[in-house]
């Protein structure tokens, strides 16, 4: 028990100490997650209000499938982008393996089910009045989209926060394409994972409460704008 | 040329037609009213004229040219026209932004959407609210900022569909002058729905009577009020007095209808032995306490059975045989001394009786 209680103080101390190797590997945690989350985001929301636009066939199984994937295991998502940028993969003569871009992949890879899903059902939640108003007043299928998706800010903001929230905390997909390299792709959840087995607790522990602070902060400012603006 | 052209238009929702075979032609600058119960084809007919929805059948030219399914003339076409809906809508934005929506897509500058925008809040009354968020809006002024939304880019042709339906009389009576000015100061062609027959009366150059999806007729509010084709149209207009009887002679186009035992005379071409409704419109029916030797070729003693007033109007009921219901001044009744019990003769010109087959068309 004591051990634990050394091993909470002292990661306090790393952390207000500002430790270069915690603070080192944090910011790397946040650099890439939300590179991820940025470009993921870039690609789901335009591609989820056209889904959400468009009537087709098949468009109710396809976003079934888009929720199935959800919950989709993070080592899963690993060994498949991992199969792909290896060196006998298609993309291997990118030569991206065990490289932060690997990470990123495979975090885009990861929450591009959630960022669809959450955008279409926050599209969904829009009068559809806000549509036939817009296209009435002369707006492109594009610029009508747009429209819908300004309406929906919140909600979609919303979506790509709990992707966010997937991709700094998962860690098997990280780990496999990112290899864990110290000062190169190591990142909170790997080094948690790593600290832990080696019981270097302190640093561990450290990285464990600066990860769950942030969780915390995103979800109190999340709430704070839905609460003033919805 | 006709601003907008419709031949045999259609829509059918699964199976159920929801409009069948309407032909309308509107010129420029004309207000036309559609008017018809819930459930008529209205909103149908105004979402297809606007591009919204697809027709099932049918064709509908614009300008000329035929727009029905063109998908290059689609978006070109739907910038020279704009659609109000029934229900308010505005977007989660400030009044300023909802106004300036339709320049905004259009790739106008930021100076000229600015300047636009200003001068139309002035015209809506607005001008304070420019800032304001477009949601806490009432009824009202939210579709005070539609119909701004709309009319920003000056369409050509302006679709309503019931602008004022659940608002207050105010505001009702705020958008009907915006409606009217716009018609008047930028020619705009504009097709209105509306349930209310006395606001198609005030706004509409002409009125077309929309029933089950079929367009029963369309004229000047005058004649379709006085003159309606059918009974189902007598009766959805409110015409009062609906008498039923049969042709008894014809005589050159003066027919004589026998109302059980009672005589009307009318213009028409049925012939006798035909089952009719005689239409008469109650304020072409003339109250006397004597009979008088008119020009008026009906003329019945009647029994005043009801007396209601109406603002600056007497509502009178009698009974002569059959129910009569006559409007006259409240003046008129003062001086006749006019109430319940009294009898008096009711006249009308065989021109005030407008005559309809039971076949209905």
């Amino acid at each position: 028990m004591t051990e634990i209680w050394q091993g909470f103080v002292k990661a306090i101390e790393l952390i207000v100490s500002l430790d270069p190797e915690v603070m080192d590997v944090a910011w790397r945690s946040l650099r890439i997650s939300a590179a991820s989350t940025i470009l993921a985001s870039l690609i789901c929301i335009p591609i989820g209000g056209l889904i959400h636009f468009r009537s087709f066939r098949g468009k109710r199984i396809l976003i079934n499938i888009i929720q199935t994937f959800y919950s989709f295991p993070t080592v899963a998502i690993g060994l498949l982008v991992f199969l792909m940028i290896s060196r006998a993969g298609p993309l291997g003569f990118l030569g991206i393996l065990f490289t932060p871009t690997a990470m990123i992949l495979g975090q885009m890879v990861l929450i591009t089910p959630i960022l669809l899903g959450l955008t279409i059902s926050a599209l969904s939640g829009v009068d559809k009045a806000i549509r036939d108003t817009s296209i009435s007043l002369g707006a492109t299928e594009f610029q009508a989209i747009w429209a819908i998706i300004k309406e929906a800010r919140y909600a979609v903001m919303a979506a790509v926060t709990m992707g966010f929230g997937r991709a700094i905390s998962e860690v098997g997909c990280a780990l496999m394409v990112g290899g864990n390299i110290r000062g190169f792709t190591r990142i909170m959840t790997t080094a948690i994972a790593l600290e832990t087995t080696r019981g270097e607790l302190e640093l561990a522990i450290a990285l464990g409460i600066i990860l769950i602070s942030l969780a915390l902060i995103i979800n109190v400012a999340l709430n704070i704008i839905q609460q003033r603006y919805t | 040329m006709f601003l907008l052209e419709v031949a045999n238009l259609s829509r059918k929702y699964g199976k159920k037609e929801v409009l069948k075979g309407i032909d309308l032609r509107v010129e420029r600058g004309e207000v036309v009213a559609l008017i018809g119960p819930t459930g008529a084809g209205k909103t149908t007919i105004l979402r297809l004229l606007d591009l919204l929805d697809p027709p099932t059948a049918g064709k509908i030219y614009f300008a000329g040219e035929d727009v029905t399914h063109s998908p290059r003339l689609k978006l070109e076409t739907r910038r020279r026209m704009a659609l109000v809906f029934q229900k308010p809508v505005v977007f989660k934005a400030s009044v300023h932004d909802n106004i300036a929506y339709a320049l905004k897509v259009r790739g106008h500058n930021r100076r000229d959407i600015s300047a636009k925008v200003s001068s139309m809040l002035n015209t809506v009354d607005l001008a304070d609210y420019r800032n304001r968020n477009a949601q806490t809006l009432s009824g009202g002024e939210a579709q005070r900022v539609a119909l701004a939304r709309a009319m920003i880019t000056q369409p050509e042709m302006l679709l309503l569909d019931e602008p004022t339906a659940n608002l207050d009389p105010l505001s009702t009576s705020m958008i009907e002058n915006l409606i009217q000015r716009f018609n008047r100061e930028y020619a705009t062609t504009i097709i209105m729905a509306t349930h209310d027959m006395a606001q198609g009366q005030r706004l509409a150059h002409r009125i077309a009577v929309l029933m089950n999806g079929e367009l029963m007729q369309i004229g000047k509010p005058g004649e379709i009020f006085s003159r309606p084709r059918n009974m189902k149209v007598a009766e959805f207009v409110g015409v009062e007095n609906i008498i039923k009887g049969t042709i008894s002679s014809n005589d050159g186009g003066v027919v004589t209808v026998d109302v059980d035992g009672n005589t009307i005379e009318g213009i028409s071409d049925y012939r006798a032995g035909e089952e009719v409704s005689v239409c008469v419109r109650p304020e072409d029916i003339t109250l006397a306490l004597s009979r008088t030797s008119s020009s008026a070729r009906n003329s019945f003693p009647a029994r005043i059975k009801l007396i209601a007033s109406s603002g600056p109007l007497v509502r009178v009921e009698l009974g002569c045989g059959f129910p009569l219901v006559v409007l006259l001044t409240r003046r008129s009744a003062e001086e006749m001394g006019l109430q319940i019990g009294k009898d008096v003769y009711a006249s009308f010109k065989a021109t005030a009786a407008h005559i309809i087959g039971e076949a209905g068309v």
